[in-house]
């Protein structure tokens, strides 16, 4: 009891940590990689919690699977996209007509795809290792 | 932290070892933000301490929480080690001094990317403008080994339910 209500207390604002972390990682510490353990580590506490069913109707396994593929794939659309407006690979000047602007731009999309990555991988080895223990 | 390493070697209950795994990470974090290194000192307190820890006491769950004696003597790999740390020790006398401005890499790019990052990104945190920007494609690999590291657990873990539904 003491547990769940620590948890609906403390999740939300884990959550909205590792958004901070996320969003604010071009002017303070952090970034993708940081942001993407921090979501799954409150998964990860929210299933301890709260029970792994429930966590995996939260995050159930077709879309942390599809995460672990999208991260890497919006990485090289944004790659790609460079490309495709005509500068290099992953190329985030030619982004936008102001070249800051565009290199903003850029290093939000990548970040993003990297904490989705990164999620998105530890919560699938963190279902797997767990999941195993109830089948046997 | 060398006290929990000593611990973590002599004790043979394997619940202690992963809390103080944790414990040792969570110094390992310490070191890094008096290294100035808040970005490493974070994702060693998510990941190293965290999930790790968690993952380390879903394994425990599968197996014996004690360790087993030992079957060998541990002197070869003891003599290994001790090898290795002196080749190390002796490679580092060439390094500069820790700090050293003039150290080469604080000469080649480093000057370039803290003169002209924040100008040329509009990112202040350089760590951010160098991970992301100017080594983006290296950024791009870190990302591709991290799902590569996935897809194998997912390959080597899953693997069984199949045989399993398949002798069924």
């Amino acid at each position: 009891m003491i547990l769940r209500v620590i948890g609906k207390l403390l999740i939300p604002f884990i959550l909205l940590f590792a958004l901070y972390v996320q969003l604010h990682g071009d002017y303070g510490p952090g970034g993708g990689f940081q942001a993407g353990a921090i979501i799954a580590a409150a998964m990860v506490l929210y299933a301890m919690i709260y029970g792994l069913s429930t966590a995996r109707r939260v995050f159930p396994d077709w879309l942390v699977e599809s995460m672990i593929a999208g991260g890497v794939l919006l990485y090289l659309a944004v790659g790609l996209a460079g490309l495709y407006v005509g500068g290099n690979f992953l190329d985030y000047f030619v982004l936008d007509a102001d070249p800051v602007t565009g290199q903003h731009r850029g290093i939000f999309w990548i970040e993003l795809g990297v904490a989705i990555t990164v999620c998105g991988v530890l919560l699938k080895i963190f279902y797997l290792f767990t999941q195993r223990g109830q089948d046997q | 932290m060398m006290v929990a390493v000593v611990a973590l070697t002599r004790t043979r209950n394997l619940f202690a070892v992963v809390v103080l795994f944790g414990l040792y990470s969570f110094l390992t974090a310490t070191v890094m933000v008096a290294l100035d290194a808040v970005d490493v000192a974070m994702t060693e307190a998510a990941v190293g301490a965290g999930i790790s820890t968690v993952l380390l006491l879903g394994a425990l769950h599968l197996c014996n929480s004690e360790e087993e004696k030992p079957a060998h003597k541990p002197w070869l790999p003891l003599l290994v080690t001790i090898g290795t740390g002196l080749v190390l020790v002796y490679g580092t006398w060439d390094l500069p001094p820790f700090s050293d401005p003039e150290a080469p890499i604080h000469t080649h790019v480093a000057p370039r990317y803290l003169e002209q990052g924040p100008r040329e990104t509009g990112v202040p945190n350089v760590v951010t403008a160098v991970l992301a920007s100017y080594r983006g494609f290296d950024t791009l690999g870190e990302t591709m080994v991290v799902f590569t590291a996935g897809i194998g657990v997912i390959a080597l873990l899953r693997r069984r339910r199949y045989v399993r539904r398949g002798k069924q």
